[in-house]
């Protein structure tokens, strides 16, 4: 069974008359893959992942989504995390007067009693944050800032990215997490992304360059458009679209 | 013409006027400022909604019967209800139903260049401090101020001299203690010698059940290059009245900053009335209201700029659950004279009951030409890009608001500056989420 099935999926925008954004949009991802979404601005991808996460501006108005075979859909926004999906934002947001390591903890903490485990102690919080922000080079500066508070763009993705490991998800969305980031920082965010692949864990890296792929190596790729998922193949296929751009799949759909 | 016209008056107009014609006769300045106090209330009367600086706070609606003047509080009962801020280092005065109780008040050993006085000794010794109540003029009628002027009998009378530093904080707790519903006076002046430094808390409780009335105003008269911090916390029963008035006179190169932290009372309003009076000083009068059920919470705020190149600040915070009723009413003056002159105010509100409402009323008055004032206020729902951040990472409902919402009254109680002060605020904002539930 696939840790997560998309099929057929179908969402527009709820209480919007207008067109559908997911048309019959279907995907299996396995434990311990990496598949990677490419696609034209506006196909879609930001979409899909925030309807896997829950947000409520969307209707999913046919099809389906299970995650180890339970309806991923029917669940709440924080049941789905404590479940083990992860998003990591293109655009997270400032939460000022929320301080970091307060959104951190209770984070943690609530995973952990949804899933029936205890809350993690004082010192061990302490440990695994200092540890987890050392390697992706985030400051004790930052730490103690409200959550993303005044941070640059670049700041902002490499803070996604240690949530993600502080909170050990079984499914990581990574919407556009190379974007903003300087060279170093690419390398840095990627070891850190690398580091959490496991035979149990999946990813689904939406990026728009080939070179965040360089770094973490997808075991598939798939060509979105128009809401819906037109092509799929190996690694190679993202050099393919670097060079050709989308302009054949803009002809099939014309 | 207007005179001739007697308005017909309410039971509960009927009977404060009732009240107010026993007052003691009396020949010195206190006497005369009751007895005008008592006039301007027996022909104006309670507000009500036509009365601009009262339009969301009805008086003659809300308060619809008098009660009488409540009774000298049993000490064992007054102990029990003076809960607030126990963890706080501080000089506490308790002051049970307008009266001060020194078995309850901490009043030995005071530092040297503080004297605490009650309102009741003062007049009865004759003491030269009252000639300055009554000195700070709110520039209008105001009928819950002349009500205490007119009314109260005791409270707490303290001066530092200049150039003293207090540092323990002043609290003057005040509690409603009885099972009848009776109503409160409570009198109270504080005068801070030039350049002395001075922190004043005033605490408000009661029981939960007893429709009793609490009126109190304390006049804060600020020297040359004091520095003055107030902090409040108004924690009265949830089926009490509440009108408190807090008047300044700010010297120049002075420093004063209140905070108003409010969940008590079923009505509550507090007036301020700040008068700077000295070039150059800086004042911060901020709040943040916590309201849930049916509860009315007004504050009104007047800040008359009348000297060149003071600078005011308001941040008032109001969070609204189920079907409570928030009012800000704020006005800065700015004089002729008062060039240079910054002053800068904002309210913004959080509603989180459906049926809550908010009213906004900033104002700018401005005489002058060369200044830099400015308002804003805000009405709005929990940020919901925010809250599903938040909920995307695992955090429930119930629990990512009461993050928001702590973030959102935070900013404002961040102005307290006394470290365990504005903890225990903090952990007050957090209790009332925990009860939210
Ligand atoms: N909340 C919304 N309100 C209105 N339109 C929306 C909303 N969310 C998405 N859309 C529309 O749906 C389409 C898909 O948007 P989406 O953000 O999913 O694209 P994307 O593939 O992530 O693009 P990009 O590569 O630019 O990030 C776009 O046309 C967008 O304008
Ligand atoms: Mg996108």
């Amino acid at each position: 069974m696939a840790m997560l099935d998309i099929d057929n999926l179908h969402a527009k925008i709820d209480g919007d008359e207008g067109q559908e954004i997911l048309k019959g949009l279907s995907l299996k991802v396995n434990p311990g893959e990496v598949h990677a979404i490419m696609g034209p601005n506006g196909s879609g991808k930001s979409t899909l992942s925030y309807i896997l996460a829950g947000k409520e501006d969307y209707e999913v108005t046919d099809g389906s989504v299970t995650l180890d075979g339970e309806d991923l859909l029917e669940m709440e926004i924080d049941e789905r995390a404590a479940k083990g999906v992860f998003l990591a934002f293109q655009y997270p947001v400032e939460v000022p007067g929320v301080a970091t390591m307060t959104f951190l903890r209770s984070a943690l903490n609530a995973q952990r009693k949804k899933r029936g485990e205890a809350e993690i102690s004082t010192p061990d919080f302490l440990r695994l944050v200092r540890d987890k922000a050392a390697n992706l080079g985030i400051s004790q500066d930052m730490l103690r800032r409200g959550v993303n508070v005044g941070f640059s763009g670049g700041e902002k993705k490499r803070a996604e990215i240690l949530q993600m490991a502080i909170l050990e998800p079984k499914l990581c969305i990574l919407d556009e997490t190379d974007s903003g980031l300087d060279i170093d920082a690419l390398k840095v965010v990627s070891e850190g992304v690398n580091a959490l692949r496991s035979p149990d864990r999946a990813m689904i890296v939406i990026t728009h360059y080939q070179r965040l792929l360089n770094h973490i190596v997808p075991d598939f790729v798939h060509v979105m458009h128009k809401g819906r998922i037109v092509r799929s193949g190996g690694k190679e296929l993202a050099l393919e679209l670097e060079a050709n751009g989308y302009a054949e799949y803009q002809q099939d759909a014309a | 013409m207007n005179a001739e016209i007697r308005p017909i008056r309410t039971p509960a107009e009927q009977a404060l006027i009732a009240e107010l014609g026993g007052l003691p006769a009396g020949t010195d300045r206190l006497a005369d400022l009751r007895r005008a106090a008592a006039r301007s209330f027996e022909e104006h009367g309670l507000p009500h909604r036509r009365v601009e600086e009262w339009k969301y706070t009805d008086l003659r609606t809300l308060m619809r019967d008098a009660v009488p003047v409540a009774g000298t509080a049993a000490v064992a009962e007054a102990d029990a209800r003076a809960r607030a801020l126990r963890e706080v280092e501080v000089r506490r005065i308790v002051v049970a139903n307008g009266a001060v109780v020194p078995e309850l008040s901490d009043l030995a050993g005071l530092e040297e260049g503080l004297t605490i006085t009650t309102l009741a000794g003062a007049i009865a010794s004759g003491d030269e401090v009252l000639s300055r109540i009554g000195g700070i003029l709110p520039g209008r009628y105001d009928a819950a101020l002349a009500l205490n002027t007119a009314l109260a009998k005791d409270g707490v009378v303290l001066t530092v001299a200049p150039g003293v530093s207090i540092a323990r904080p002043i609290h003057v707790a005040h509690v409603f203690a009885g099972d009848a519903a009776a109503a409160s006076y409570a009198r109270s002046l504080v005068v801070v010698g030039a350049g002395a430094k001075l922190t004043y808390v005033e605490s408000f409780e009661g029981p939960e059940a007893i429709a009793y009335q609490a009126n109190s105003a304390t006049e804060f008269v600020v020297g040359d290059e004091a520095h003055l911090d107030v902090v409040r916390l108004q924690q009265d029963g949830g089926s009490a009245f509440h009108l408190s008035t807090i008047l300044f006179d700010v010297g120049r190169h002075a420093q004063v900053h209140a905070f108003t932290f409010a969940t008590g009372a079923s009505v509550a309003r507090t007036s301020l009335y700040a008068t700077l009076s000295g070039d150059a000083s800086h004042v911060g009068f901020n709040g943040a209201a916590l309201l849930k059920g049916r509860q009315h919470s007004d504050s009104t705020l007047f800040v008359d700029h009348q000297v060149p190149g003071c600078e005011s600040r308001e941040l008032f915070k109001t969070v609204l659950d189920d079907s409570s009723r928030g009012v800000f009413q704020g006005k800065i003056v700015v004089r002729q004279a008062a060039q240079k002159t910054d002053g800068r105010m904002m309210s913004r509100a959080l509603l989180l009951g459906e049926d809550a409402e908010m009213d906004n009323k900033p104002e700018l008055e401005i005489f002058a030409d060369d200044v830099a004032c400015g308002h804003g206020a805000t009405c709005g729902d929990i940020d919901e890009e925010l809250l599903f951040y938040l909920r995307a990472r695992g955090i429930p409902l119930k629990e990512a608001q009461s993050l928001l919402v702590q973030a959102f009254v935070g900013e404002a109680i961040e102005t307290v500056e006394h470290d365990g002060l504005r903890e225990a605020l903090v952990e007050q904002a957090e209790a009332w989420l925990k009860a939210r539930g």
